[in-house]
């Protein structure tokens, strides 16, 4: 195609005044792939730097304007088999990149202080059993002092400022305990220093933040790679779209640049770009990622299109309405909304424990001032004990233990080929009970296949597939695949509406619709089957087309069932269409024909019922019910707005990804409850010690690590089921590339 | 415990010399790509030139 394309939307300027573009890469799967994308791209003239980023599988180009463009780095990047697409980053990602660096650099400052004040108290910790001087241990107090409150002032930041946010919202989140045990601890001890006293806490104030911060860089970082995922899941789906300018010239453009009254063409095969009405031609298009119907609809001038829809045989001249994120049914975007909201009340396990953990802290510290003061033992020593209490019991091992599990049970998803969209989803995950599927695109593939290419000759397959070839439309696509051609007939050429023929060894080959291939008009053979014919001189073949279930659709059903989770199919689609599918996989709870609102519904009954339902869909008509369920999942080739609602998207062709990832969020929970557990039990024994007053800064440290360790280390334990898991889908991939290379 | 005079210094200049190099490394990106770096070990990208 001799399209100019236009990528100026996204490029940036370096201060240099050179060209810098971010591209999000698919199948860089291999040490080797990086050399080779690296090279690829530095091997275009006027390339001065490419680099790419392997965690977040994007590579960042930089050229000098007049030497080079866009479109030559693509070209050189496909021609050596990477899928390379233009790419934006997002303001929110750019902010949550930022905030990670800020909390390690706090995190950063704080271990050097706790480094060095760890060696003074050491010294004083050791020195109070054998020699050490009183002069030399208030020096080491002064040095300590010294070190820690600049440390704290930058490095507690990040709980200050939460914990004012809180209080001035009169509310009680767990930053506030945080932030008054650090500043007491420092406060405190800076007294006893000008005292002379024996005891400082220096170093449980910047021990404390120091783990506070790792906990909270964790976390941060774990919501930076779901958000790399989500948006480079976004610009992978990215499909261009052809703009006609005011002289009738194509220019191609990302779907990204296309604005509401510009008039594009879409060929067939292509999908539609956006909401769009038709100004001139016909063809018919598949909208089963939108309504869940599998049967194509005709669609000419003044008809409405909509985006994402796949269109057939014939091209479309059309002006878009709703362009980019706008594109949707509004009834679909109403009750999306809606849905969401009912969802939003969901209180994650960490916040409901730090609701509780708060109040309790605070008030056993007074508990304690009160009685120590009541019971006559001087208000140096009732003061000085209450802080013990908040010190030990400032929580440390209660803010690692859900951020530390989470961020392993990520890790092993996306391995697995599970990309999480929210960061509670585990613990949602984890409370499943029942599985409602849609079946379009969802149990079964998203593209049509032959169903009968067994009973068909091997040589007339052949023969039809390479017909097939020079066609775009969908059921000429599938033949295409089922017979593994790839060298179309030279002379074949293609009638709108009807069909393909060429001339093979002298004789008139056809392939397409019965009066075609003038053969008689059969009975359907199905409810979900379209047929295609051949005909070869006196031979003929009718070929049986419809959606194939994914290739262990039954056996993730049983294993659903194993585990006692409910099973229901609800499709958009005629209930003659459904019916087998729900039969092949013996299903007995199936609807058919379900609107949008109609599911959200059923998912409500469901739950008013005591169920905790996941929904897995993809198409436009699930996305309501994927924002309005307990949990949701979406395949990765999903319509944009399935996957926005969805709490993860899983990769491939098949759906063990949605049991393993159901798997691995009740052993992610189970640890998560473990180490609040933990949390509760170290606070039971180091408590009451706090409270008599037998808590010195040797003890408190001792038992502030330990606790923070044994957390961590639990949750190391959700590596093993992780690691257990089958790799998917999404590693298979670097095969295709082993043997590319073994080529090349 | 005259040897404090030198030894104190020394250890809090270490200790500022390890914060400098891990600013530093933050600010020139190492910390951006932390898988990258354990696939490149294999690469010789940087001898052929």
């Amino acid at each position: 195609m001799a399209d100019t394309l236009d990528l100026s939307h996204f490029i940036r300027r370096t201060d240099a005044g050179d060209a810098t573009m971010d591209f999000a890469i698919d199948g860089a799967d291999c040490a080797a792939c990086i050399d080779d994308i690296e090279s690829s791209a530095r091997d275009v003239p006027g390339v001065v730097s490419a680099r790419l980023n392997v965690g977040s599988r994007r590579l960042s180009v930089a050229w000098r304007d007049e030497a080079c463009d866009a479109q030559s780095v693509l070209e050189s990047l496909a021609a050596r088999g990477f899928r390379a697409h233009p790419f934006e980053l997002h303001r929110l990602e750019a902010e949550d990149v930022r905030q990670t660096r800020w909390l390690l650099r706090c995190l950063g400052v704080a271990g050097f202080a706790m480094m060095n004040v760890m060696l003074l108290s050491l010294a004083v910790w050791f020195g109070a059993v054998s020699d050490i001087g009183p002069e030399t241990r208030d020096f080491f107090h002064w040095l300590s002092a010294l070190l820690v409150m600049p440390a704290a002032a930058y490095a507690g930041q990040p709980f200050f400022r939460s914990a004012l946010a809180a209080l001035r919202a009169r509310k009680l989140n767990m930053d506030v305990p945080i932030s008054l045990g650090v500043i007491l601890a420092i406060g405190m001890s800076l007294y006893e220093t000008l005292n002379h006293a024996e005891h400082a806490y220096f170093d449980s104030a910047i021990m404390l933040l120091v783990f506070l911060l790792a906990g909270r860089a964790l976390d941060q970082m774990m919501r930076v790679r779901m958000r790399t995922a989500a948006a480079n899941m976004a610009a992978l789906k990215g499909d261009l779209a052809h703009r006609l300018g005011p002289g009738g010239e194509i220019v191609t453009i990302p779907v990204a640049a296309l604005r509401a009254g510009d008039c594009v063409m879409v060929r067939p095969g292509d999908r539609v770009p956006g909401d769009a009405l038709v100004l001139s031609g016909a063809s018919c298009v598949d909208e089963s990622a939108i309504t869940g119907e599998t049967l194509p609809r005709e669609i000419g001038p003044g008809a409405k299109a909509w985006a994402g829809s796949l269109s057939g045989q014939g091209a479309l001249t059309l002006r878009v309405t709703a362009a980019g994120e706008s594109s949707l049914i509004d009834d679909v975007r109403r009750l999306v909304e809606q849905a969401s909201e009912v969802k939003s009340r969901y209180r994650r396990l960490a916040d409901r424990a730090s609701a509780i953990y708060a109040p309790l802290v605070h008030l056993t510290a007074l508990c304690t001032l009160a009685f120590w003061l009541l019971a006559g033992a001087g208000a140096h020593f009732a003061i000085v004990t209450a802080i013990a209490v908040l010190i030990v019991t400032c929580p440390c091992a209660l803010a690692l233990a859900v951020p530390a599990v989470q961020v392993v049970a990520t890790g092993g998803l996306f391995r697995a080929g599970v990309y999480l969209n929210a960061s509670d989803a585990i613990e949602r995950f984890a409370e499943i009970d029942h599985v409602v599927f849609d079946k379009t695109g969802t149990l079964t593939l998203p593209a049509p296949r032959v169903a009968n290419a067994h009973e068909i000759p091997a040589d007339l397959l052949a023969l039809a597939a390479r017909l097939a070839l020079s066609s775009r439309h969908p059921l000429a696509v599938a033949i295409a695949r089922a017979g593994g051609a790839d060298t179309p007939f030279a002379d074949a050429s293609e009638t709108a509406g009807a069909g393909v023929s060429a001339l093979v060894g002298g004789v008139e080959a056809r392939l397409g619709g019965a009066a075609f291939c003038a053969m008689a008009d059969e009975a359907p053979r199905g409810a979900d089957v379209s047929l295609m014919r051949l005909r070869v001189g006196g031979r003929t073949a009718t070929f049986e087309i419809r959606q194939a279930l994914r290739a262990d659709a039954c056996q993730v059903i049983a294993d659903l069932r194993a585990r006692n989770i409910g099973v229901s199919i609800l499709s958009g689609d005629r209930p003659d269409a459904v019916a087998p599918v729900a039969q092949a996989l013996g299903v007995s709870d199936w609807r058919g024909g379900v609107k949008p609102d109609e599911k959200i519904a059923f998912i409500n009954q469901l739950s008013r019922a005591g169920r905790r339902v996941l929904m897995v869909g993809d198409g436009l008509n699930d996305a309501p019910a994927l924002a309005g369920a307990h949990a949701s999942m979406s395949p990765i080739d999903a319509v944009d707005m399935a996957r926005a609602g969805a709490d993860a998207m899983f990769l491939g062709d098949r759906l063990a990804p949605i049991v393993l990832a159901l798997d691995l969020s009740r052993k992610a929970r189970a640890l998560m409850r473990q180490n609040l557990w933990l949390a509760v039990v170290y606070n039971a024994v180091a408590v009451p010690l706090a409270v008599a007053g037998f808590v010195t800064p040797l003890i408190a440290a001792l038992a502030m690590s330990g606790s923070s360790i044994l957390v961590t280390l639990n949750a190391l334990r959700a590596r093993s089921s992780a690691r257990a898991a089958p790799k998917s889908a999404a590693r298979e991939r670097p095969v295709a590339a082993t043997f590319r290379k073994a080529g090349a | 415990m005259n040897v404090l005079v030198y030894l104190v210094p020394l250890a809090l200049l270490l200790g500022g010399v390890w914060l400098g190099m891990f600013l530093w490394s933050m600010r020139a990106g190492q910390y951006d790509d932390l898988e990258g770096a354990a696939w490149r070990i294999l690469s010789d990208e940087d001898i052929r030139k």
